[in-house]
């Protein structure tokens, strides 16, 4: 092979990059070459070559230059060099984002893709289709129908996939080369099949009865190409999860028939689609992971991977079905790909048995260094479903964390050991200590300041009730004399709860938190005086308020009420009571074991739903002065899934009045609906003030109409109410296609499900870290007992949840779950009712045929306690 | 994550690197928005030729991402994908990638052979994948439609020095053959 370069790039030496210290500047002066006559192809190629690599290098254009050499290089079409040619059409496509003006090559283009050279027509095409838009697509329509049906393979596949991403910005036009696009599909060409497959899907995936037809005519002819059957097995796959089709549709026994291609691509893809259909039975998986089996001892690293990842992802689910691989499983531990490896022990941690644990331990532990975060962060979830399974290792696992918390690893490796300690301390008492003391080494040397704060709110929260709870202080007290801002922060709130919880260290606390008072941080300083000034007063009912349990408001709706209260000035000190309460968190979600990287997203704080919906109501003039929103239900459907109409409605309740929002969705494509209402009939002496209609609903856009309830002032225990609801509108029939609707139209009404109100509307969920610290501040004045039997409910699970989706409260000091094996439970349950009175319920329940229940409530108001009680009753 | 099915598509293929014994990036095609900027872009290949360069194990998954990859001599080829793709699929394209390389560099796939002839793998890469879509993975294919054609150049075009040039390199090949 010829060298094509100076003189001056031969003599670098071997090794050295040719490439490496070019100037844009000097590279866009050379180009001016372009315009010589006649033109050179070898030194016009060469910088061209150039200009591309300094692109793919990221060395940024601005658009005067680009522009300037985008038209120089349009020039070059006049010489006929193949690789010259081919080359401009890779500038064109590298440029045609940062240049101005890129459709003047439009015609040589065109000249170029419906030409006698072969080798021109497919990068012609692939060149054009990028610098094209809807309108001049349409100019070239015929071409590219003309090309899609070639049978030159590589003019065909270009046509199809430039087609392809042309649809995302008009589909109109190319949604008419169907029948073009059908044809390719019989193509005897490998690629230019899967091509056409992929084009047809995604102009049909919309047409459900279309993807259908496709289907069946695909898996029944059969095709050629092993990219096609991958992608129909997808197809076919999604096809069967939207349908619900069972196991038993013809489409699940051609992806079953594809476990048997030659192809071990296609194969893989089978098995892999089998194992993440949601409930397949052990049965229906075997013969996919039987293939799997077999691909474990595969001599392509690849093919292992892809393997034991899907066994991996089928142990979650099914254990029992892959201890039949635990074999081949076995082999790869000491696999030469970490990754193979780590995920082989991760497998067998699932589907082991309980002896195997310490072995597998030994094992992970030899090569944990050796792997990347991503696995190391898959191993510790591992152990952490481990330690659920078998909650008597947790010693082990204990010893073997703290040992992982010691390397070296990133921040998301960290946290999740973090995570997995801080549960397993939760699920089990026993452990809490050990727990607690590995934790406390790892923040003696912990450059993450947010694990840091975690962990000492942790240990503020479970560090006074553990029985000496005076060594953690030295742990603490150290952070403040070295850590950040945040970190010391921290530290003092916990040092705080040790002194409120533990009279005898109390002294001691306020010595240190003297000391803080030094601080050279604001925040740090300002807690310090505020912990030690409460604590000085040493009274229970300001430690629960000010110390264990906090704030229970939403921060963003604080901040808004406080600045509201600073616009307008006045005499009346600001009250808390109208702060929107923050919505309790969601009981905590169950972690993915999903070896998939987690997100890479840091978390956003975004603003709750319900601070979303305070911000969407206030916008409407005729709810101001309502108040805060208070709470926001879930959605309730009043409608059957599959109807003309699908209302849902939302309740948002304030202090006096309630608003029901009305999502409605039109799903008739003839109909437009205007002035869209939901009547409400209540049965109870709730007065409905006002209706907001939707002024208008087209076919498949939701909008929501609103209705105003005045809650009853004069009966304040009347918190249930059943309203029976009609939506009315104006029906306009229209045009299904244009969507055109006629000039008049006529009333219309439609009966919507009845709507209940119950006591669960009127209660914020919050949770009390500290139940019995809240239960003492609220003190017994208005406290009411009372006993009922639950006669139908036969366990004390369902008992519990029962009382809880009932009323609505949050479940406080993880009460919500049932010990196994007992036959009485205590619940606690904390809330805030409307009107901002916090109310606290403990649930003794008692298992004898059947539940015996003895609730007592408390709250600073009456009317509440007898409120619940009644409901309960 | 468990019962996530895959949206079916042609879109497999994210980026293709080539890097070379230092990490520093030869060539680069990103196809998607995953890592919009240089700066991430750079960073993500520092992270992906860290945890790569050392072992010769073919696949790993980082940063979410399913990366096979190859390494020869003094080149290091990757191709990423999705980590919910068909490993073996973005393994077609690797393959694809190294054999047409290959054979378009007489078996001489190193670094300074490789930038001897960019233009090359530029138009290579641009037949292999279009737009995070597979285009062809039979490197005959890739081969025939690249075309180079570096022999046949008409002698008026080339200098004295040129001549002289191919003649030695011809000479220096077939006594090695």
């Amino acid at each position: 092979m010829i060298k094509k370069f100076d003189k001056k790039d031969e003599e670098a030496g071997s090794g050295s990059n040719p490439f490496q210290h070019l100037e844009k500047s000097a590279v866009l002066q050379e180009a001016r070459i372009f315009n010589e006559t006649p033109i050179n192809p070898r030194r016009c190629l060469h910088i061209l070559t150039k200009i591309i690599y300094l692109l793919n290098q990221g060395e940024h254009f601005g658009t005067t230059e680009a522009t300037e050499a985008f038209f120089a290089m349009t020039r070059l079409f006049q010489s006929n060099d193949q690789t010259l040619r081919r080359m401009c059409y890779l500038t064109i496509k590298e440029m045609a984002n940062i240049s101005e003006d890129v459709i003047i090559v439009t015609s040589s283009l065109t000249k170029d893709m419906t030409g006698k050279e072969d080798v021109y027509r497919g990068p012609a095409i692939r060149a054009l289709c990028r610098i094209t838009d809807t309108t001049m697509l349409q100019a070239i329509e015929r071409y590219m129908k003309q090309a899609i049906v070639d049978k030159v393979p590589s003019v065909s596949s270009s046509a199809l996939v430039s087609s392809l991403h042309m649809v995302k910005m008009s589909y109109d036009v190319v949604k008419r080369w169907v029948n073009e696009a059908q044809e390719a599909a019989s193509s005897d060409n490998i690629m230019v099949q899967y091509h056409a497959l992929g084009l047809l899907y995604h102009l049909r995936k919309n047409d459900r009865l279309a993807v259908t037809k496709m289907l069946n005519k695909f898996t029944k002819s059969g095709l050629k190409s092993p990219f096609a059957y991958c992608m129909l097995i997808r197809i076919a796959s999604k096809l069967l999860e939207e349908t619900e089709g069972g196991h038993d549709s013809p489409l699940f026994d051609f992806i079953e028939s594809c476990l048997r291609n030659k192809h071990e691509m296609v194969v893989y893809e089978a098995a892999s689609a089998i194992v993440h259909m949601p409930n397949c039975t052990a049965r229906e998986l075997a013969p996919a992971v039987s293939v799997l089996q077999l691909f474990c001892s595969s001599p392509k690293a690849a093919l292992r991977y892809a393997a034991v990842r899907t066994l991996n992802k089928v142990a979650m689910k099914h254990p029992s079905a892959v201890t039949a691989c635990n074999l081949d499983l076995e082999n790869l531990i000491t696999d030469s790909n970490r990754s193979i490896a780590t995920l082989a022990i991760t497998t067998l941690l699932k589907t082991g048995s309980e002896s195997s644990v310490d072995r597998l331990m030994k094992q992970i532990s030899s090569f944990v260094s050796e792997i990347s975060d991503e696995f190391k962060v898959v191993v510790v979830q591992a152990i952490s479903a481990l330690c659920q399974k078998y909650p008597r290792k947790h010693s082990v696992m204990m010893n073997f964390l703290s040992n992982m918390l010691r390397d070296d690893g990133g921040f998301e490796y960290k946290r999740a050991i973090v995570d997995c300690i801080i549960s397993i301390i939760e699920e089990n008492p026993e452990s809490k200590e050990t727990g607690l003391a590995h934790l406390c080494e790892f923040i003696e040397d912990c450059e993450h300041t947010v694990l840091a704060t975690k962990i000492l709110h942790l240990l503020g929260k479970e560090g006074p009730r553990t029985p000496s709870p005076s060594k953690y202080i030295r742990f603490i007290f150290n952070r403040v004399v070295l850590e950040s801002e945040a970190v010391r922060a921290a530290a003092v709130s916990a040092l705080a709860k040790f002194g409120a919880q533990n009279d005898d260290l109390l002294p001691s606390v306020l010595v240190l938190m003297q000391r803080c008072m030094m601080d050279s941080d604001d925040e740090v300083r300002d807690r310090a005086t505020f912990y030690m000034n409460v604590l000085q007063q040493k009274q229970k009912a300001l430690n629960a308020a000010y110390i264990f349990n906090g704030l229970s408001v939403s921060i963003p709706g604080l901040e808004k009420s406080l600045h509201q209260y600073t616009l307008e000035p006045s005499e009346k000190p600001f009250d808390m009571k109208t702060v929107p309460l923050a919505t309790a968190p969601i009981t905590e979600q169950k972690t993915e074991l999903a070896p998939v990287a987690t997100s890479k997203a840091p978390e956003k704080l975004a603003p709750s739903r319900q601070d979303i919906y305070q911000e969407q109501l206030s916008t409407i003039p005729e709810f101001q002065g309502l108040g805060p929103l208070f709470k926001s239900s879930e959605p309730v459907q009043l409608t059957e899934a599959e109807t003309e109409y699908v209302v849902r409605c939302i309740k948002h309740t304030f202090a006096g009045h309630m608003v029901f929002q009305f999502d409605c969705t039109n799903t008739l494509n003839d109909q437009l609906l205007q002035r869209v209402l939901v009547q409400m009939e209540p049965s109870e002496s709730y007065e409905v003030v006002h209706h907001i209609p939707a002024p208008s609903l087209p076919y498949n856009q939701p909008g929501s109409c609103y209705t105003l309830v005045r809650l009853p002032d004069d009966d304040p225990t009347a918190v249930s109410c059943t309203f029976s609801c009609t939506m009315k509108y104006l029906v306009r029939d229209c045009d299904p296609n244009t969507g055109e609707p006629d000039d008049d139209g006529y009333d219309d009404e439609y009966v919507l499900e009845d709507l209940e109100v119950t006591v669960a509307d009127h209660i914020q969920k919050v949770l009390k870290p500290n139940f019995g610290a809240a239960w003492e501040e609220v003190g017994a004045d208005f406290e009411k007992e009372e006993t009922f039997a639950l006669a139908s409910v036969r366990t004390l699970e369902e008992a519990v949840n029962n009382i809880i989706s009932f009323l609505g409260m949050q479940p406080c000091e993880r009460s919500d779950k049932v010990p196994e094996n007992k036959n009485s439970h205590i619940l606690f349950l904390a809330g805030v009712f409307r009107g901002g009175y916090d109310v606290l319920v403990r649930a003794r329940l008692a298992l004898a045929d059947g539940v015996t229940m003895q609730v007592t409530v408390r709250s600073a108001d009456e009317n509440v306690v007898d409120v619940i009680l009644a409901s309960v009753g | 994550m468990d019962t996530l099915i895959l949206e079916p598509s042609l879109y497999t293929v994210k980026a293709v690197l080539i890097m070379d014994n230092d990490g520093e990036r030869l060539y680069a095609k990103y196809y998607d928005d995953t890592y919009p900027t240089v700066k991430e872009q750079k960073a993500f290949e520092k992270n992906i030729f860290n945890k790569t360069h050392r072992t010769d194990s073919e696949i790993a998954l980082l940063e979410g991402l399913t990366v096979v990859y190859k390494s020869n001599i003094d080149l290091y080829f990757y191709v990423i994908g999705s980590s919910h793709e068909n490993e073996l699929m973005l393994m077609s394209v690797l393959n694809c990638l190294f054999d047409s390389l290959s054979q378009m560099l007489r078996k001489n796939v190193e670094k300074r052979a490789l930038l001897e002839n960019m233009e090359g793998l530029f138009l290579a890469v641009d037949e292999i994948v279009d737009g995070g879509v597979i285009l062809e993975s039979d490197p005959q294919q890739v081969v025939h439609r690249v075309a180079l054609r570096g022999d046949d150049v008409p002698l008026t075009e080339q200098t004295v020095t040129q001549v002289l040039q191919s003649a030695k390199e011809q000479i220096k090949w077939s006594l090695l053959r």
